[in-house]
């Protein structure tokens, strides 16, 4: 690998350069794949550079993705990555940080990492891999299981009530929430493009399949058949409109939602995506009961809160102003000093 | 009182000499931290040796009055070199019932108890558990006793000052300083300047200041006046080496370590850590050098503080993580992880009381065994343990030097007596500080790079940092193939990798002082001890010396690896002595690895050792 052979920083990057020589080591027909897919194409879209990109991942299946990249990449331990992460973007802002994880990496074990690293705002990119089941370990539920969900280690149903990853998220004050879905590629890569432009951390909840031990963890929203009508998408300054046929939109009706029909009510009266509103707003929007409302896709919340990074460089500068360069003698040299003549 | 040589001046007699042990002891609202330090800052200024043994409560306000409320600083000053805070103190001061209740067991026979009556109510006696009231019956007997009403003149002193009564109360601290300072021919100078700055510039409350100048100047006239001492004492400045000096406790010195390293190494030093007693003051300390360039990261927790330095690390930092033993048990995952991907880091273990959350303030020297061996898998970390409050610089700056040129973890141990207990500290040239060079691969390697690739000398693999060009690879807690640092399974390369980490750090005997013999090399016995046990080993085995015991000394600083003399010195002495503070850790492992009977000197009280105890060991095992 000589320079010569290393694209340079002016040629831009196609998918297949963000590709590593490792063997892809998923189960076949895991949801995994399409997501580094569409990680690898964001990353080319975007113009991203190798040599600037670390990829940071816990434990389980989604945190072996940093191998498939061809960036520099830390595999680290069950749950940590947001607090490794944290220290690789402060230490040095001009990288570009992308946090790889799981439904039981990030909400369970690693749940202190995720709340802290989002309200402090740290500009890192974290994308959740949320397959409602541990993988790794071979199957128990999760923290965003389904209450009743059948597991080897929960043979006559999960007692615990799951975690909404997107209210959690909009609680922790994250200043970047969205969600998309593994097979739902181009969405996908258009929520990942809008996370990287997004100063401050950036939570993007992945909907994956788990073919061998939650196969059909979302079927029944983001089915082919059925993902029209059972999924609306949120984007900033857009009307809720989903459906098949486009004839179907979420209202509000003070602070709560209701599912109105465009036959009866005029599309121009609806109100538009406010990311910037509210949080209460966003955090309705993501706790619809999901019997009786779409599952909402795309951007929930983005608001600027500039990030935490910066403001540790910038007390560094300002107290460097004030006080001048550090100087080693001064500092040793200082208090109260007496001498002893020999 | 040894030594002492009387001269006549003035109306009581003068006796010069040539150390005194003082304590004070009080409530802990009463500010005897405050006061202990500021005795000894004058004494350090007037030219004194000195060592310091602050002994306060975990509860940052106990119940008022009561025993485990007692806060004490001892402070012990000379004309010659001494290595420990005195075994028991010449003359205390007690602020109120509780305090002399605790402490007054202590005090050498004879000795001065300067008392605050004005306490010793009905009340205060019962929160004490006092039965009888000390004053009047008979168990004060066979000490000097200096009935002073500190609360009555302070009120006095300040009747004009305009403040109200409860900030009068706070002053009376500062009036118990005057009187000591008057007994022991101290000049007031120093404390009046911190007082101005501390409180007149600082907080802005210069009616403080003036209320605390006039306590102090109160005290120091009335012992004068009243002739409440006989005899007031001089001890002379100590013979130093010569060299610009100032008084530093251990924490403060380690903070320095740090920032030396940082510049030494042109590293830029990242601190992750989390608030816990008794490291939290190198959090204060480096959070205050941003001009330095320190970056500090107070993280969520103990976990995110290490982990946070470790991702500077990778990114080229001196990554660094302070804590105590708790804390330890909760980054050992996270040590481990930096032994695998093998980046340079320096962990801070400023030990306390344990298990579990134990005696927080108080000095232990118990996660020996933990930081060596309490992590998953052969995990083969540097350890090493600072001795005295100002080798904790010196110690620092090895352990940076050593995390970054072998690409490893590092743990610097200290104690809670070494983080708050001072010693006068004759400062380096900085053109005499070690160097720590430093290689980052670069660009320009990337025709050989491969992330395990080793440096044949020291077995360190590459730094290369994300951003440099042509270098991006992966790392992480998965076994690495050799060289290319690939994920592997391989049975042969995880014993080949296990045994490469292990060598790595055997490398660094070659790399560290070897052991040194305080004394005859081939003595009966050899004490040898590690940490802070130093000051009381040396004290001990001095004046078992001067008996004409024949006894040396040593102080391993490296305990993993072992300096490659250790065993030759075993072997040399008839008798092993190992006194340290827990249940014989270093003992366990010197009879594992030497196959060596030893004799081990535990002691688990929270307090360390006294140079009596271990002398009187000395003498039994020689006896």
């Amino acid at each position: 690998m000589t320079p010569m052979s290393t694209p340079s920083a002016q040629t831009k990057l196609t998918k297949k350069d963000f590709k590593s020589d490792q063997d892809v080591r998923w189960c076949p027909g895991c949801g995994d794949y399409a997501i580094l897919n569409a990680v690898q194409t964001a990353m080319a879209k975007l113009g991203k550079s190798k040599d600037d990109l670390v990829f940071v991942s816990g434990i389980g299946c989604s945190s072996r993705f940093p191998y498939y990249m061809d960036t520099y990449g830390f595999h680290t331990i069950h749950g940590r990555a947001p607090a490794i992460a944290s220290g690789v973007k402060i230490a040095n802002p001009d990288l570009d940080v992308w946090i790889i994880t799981g439904d039981g990496d990030a909400m369970s074990i690693g749940g202190n990492h995720f709340i802290h690293v989002l309200r402090r705002r740290v500009n890192v990119k974290v994308l959740m891999f949320n397959n409602r089941i541990y993988g790794l370990t071979k199957g128990q539920y999760s923290p965003t299981s389904p209450l009743g969900k059948v597991t080897k280690s929960s043979p006559m149903g999960s007692l615990d009530t799951p975690f909404n990853p997107i209210s959690l998220a909009i609680a922790a004050k994250a200043s970047f929430v969205a969600r998309s879905v593994d097979v739902m590629v181009p969405h996908l890569v258009e929520m990942i493009e809008a996370a990287a432009a997004h100063e401050g951390s950036a939570f993007i909840e992945i909907f994956q399949n788990c073919h061998i031990f939650n196969d059909g963890a979302w079927e029944d929203r983001v089915g082919r058949e059925v993902r029209d009508d059972r999924l609306v998408d949120l984007r900033p300054g857009k009307k809720l409109i989903f459906g098949k046929n486009k004839d179907k939109a979420i209202d509000f009706d003070c602070l709560s939602p209701k599912v109105v029909s465009l036959n009866d009510v005029d599309e121009n009266s609806l109100p538009a995506w406010d990311v910037e509103a509210n949080p209460a707003i966003s955090f309705t929007m993501a706790s619809m009961p999901e019997d009786e409302f779409p599952t909402p896709i795309g951007i929930f919340r983005e608001v600027r809160r500039g990030s935490f990074e910066s403001g540790v460089h910038h007390q560094i500068d300002v107290a460097k102003e004030k006080f001048g360069e550090g100087d080693l003698h001064q500092l040793l040299y200082s208090g109260d000093l007496w001498e002893v003549k020999g | 009182m040894s030594n002492a040589s009387d001269s006549q001046g003035g109306e009581s007699r003068v006796e010069v000499l040539d150390q005194a042990v003082i304590r004070f002891a009080g409530d802990s609202g009463d500010g005897m931290q405050i006061t202990g330090n500021q005795f000894t800052t004058t004494s350090a200024i007037l030219g004194n040796d000195l060592a310091t043994f602050p002994d306060f409560p975990a509860e940052i306000r106990a119940p008022a009055g009561t025993v485990p409320g007692v806060s004490g600083f001892q402070v012990r000053i000379s004309s010659f070199d001494i290595h420990t805070p005195g075994d028991r103190p010449d003359v205390l001061v007690a602020m109120n019932p509780a305090a002399l209740k605790v402490n007054i067991k202590d005090l050498k026979p004879g000795g001065i108890v300067i008392i605050n009556t004005d306490s010793f109510t009905r009340g205060e006696l019962a929160k004490a558990k006092y039965e009888s009231n000390p004053l009047e019956d008979s168990s004060l007997d066979g000490y000097r006793v200096v009935q002073v009403k500190l609360t009555t003149l302070t009120r006095e002193t300040l009747k004009d000052s305009g403040l109200d009564n409860k900030t009068i109360l706070r002053c009376k601290n500062f009036f118990a300083l005057g009187i000591v300072y008057w007994l022991y021919h101290r000049p007031l100078e120093t404390t009046i300047r911190w007082l101005e700055k501390e409180f007149g510039e600082k907080k802005k409350r210069p009616e403080i200041a003036a209320a605390n100048v006039a306590c102090l100047k109160g005290g120091y006239n009335y012992a004068d006046i009243t002739g409440i001492f006989q005899t007031t004492y001089e001890v002379p400045k100590a013979k130093l080496p010569p060299g610009t000096y100032r008084n530093i406790q251990g924490n403060a010195a380690l903070s320095l370590g740090l920032v030396a390293a940082s510049k030494l190494s042109g590293l830029q030093l990242f601190l992750g850590s989390y608030p816990i007693t008794p490291a939290s003051d190198i959090l204060h300390q480096l959070s205050a050098y941003k001009n330095f360039g320190v970056i500090t990261f107070q993280a969520e927790d103990e976990i995110a503080a290490i982990c946070a330095a470790i991702g500077a690390s990778y990114t080229g930092c001196l990554g660094l993580t302070t804590t105590s033993g708790p804390g330890i048990a909760l980054k050992s995952e996270a040590m481990n992880l930096a032994v695998i991907v093998e980046l340079p880091l320096v962990i801070v273990d400023v030990q306390r009381g344990g298990p579990s959350t134990g005696l927080p303030t108080k000095t232990e020297q118990s996660d020996l065994l933990q930081v060596l061996y309490g992590r998953n898998g052969d995990s083969p970390v540097p350890v090493l343990a600072a001795s005295t409050p100002s080798n904790c610089f010196d110690c620092a700056v090895e352990a940076a030097r050593v995390a970054v040129k072998y690409m490893t973890p590092v743990v610097l141990l200290s104690d809670g007596y070494l983080a708050n207990g001072a010693e006068p500290w004759r400062l380096p040239k900085i053109e005499d500080l070690p160097e720590i060079p430093v290689r980052k691969a670069t660009a320009d390697d990337a025709e050989w790079f491969e992330p395990y690739l080793r440096d044949q000398e020291t077995l360190a693999r590459p730094w290369a940092v994300p951003g440099t060009p042509g270098l991006h690879h992966r790392v992480g807690g998965l076994e690495k193939a050799d060289v290319t640092g690939d994920v592997s399974y391989d049975p042969d390369n995880h014993e080949h990798m296990t045994w490469l980490r292990h060598n790595k750090v055997e490398r660094i005997a070659k790399d560290i002082a070897p052991l040194e013999v305080h004394g005859d090399e081939n003595a009966k016995l050899l004490v040898l001890g590690w940490g802070s046990t130093e000051g009381a080993i040396t004290g001990a085995v001095n004046r078992a010396q001067k008996k004409g015991l024949s006894v040396a000394r040593a102080q391993l600083r490296w305990i993993n690896p072992f300096p490659a003399n250790l065993s030759d010195i075993l072997d040399r002495h008839e008798i092993v002595l190992i006194p340290e503070m827990n249940t014989g850790q270093l003992s366990l492992i010197i009879q594992g690895k030497f196959v060596k009977k030893v004799e081990s000197l535990t002691k688990i009280k929270g307090q360390p050792f006294t140079t009596t105890e271990i002398l009187e060991r000395i003498e039994a095992l020689l006896g």
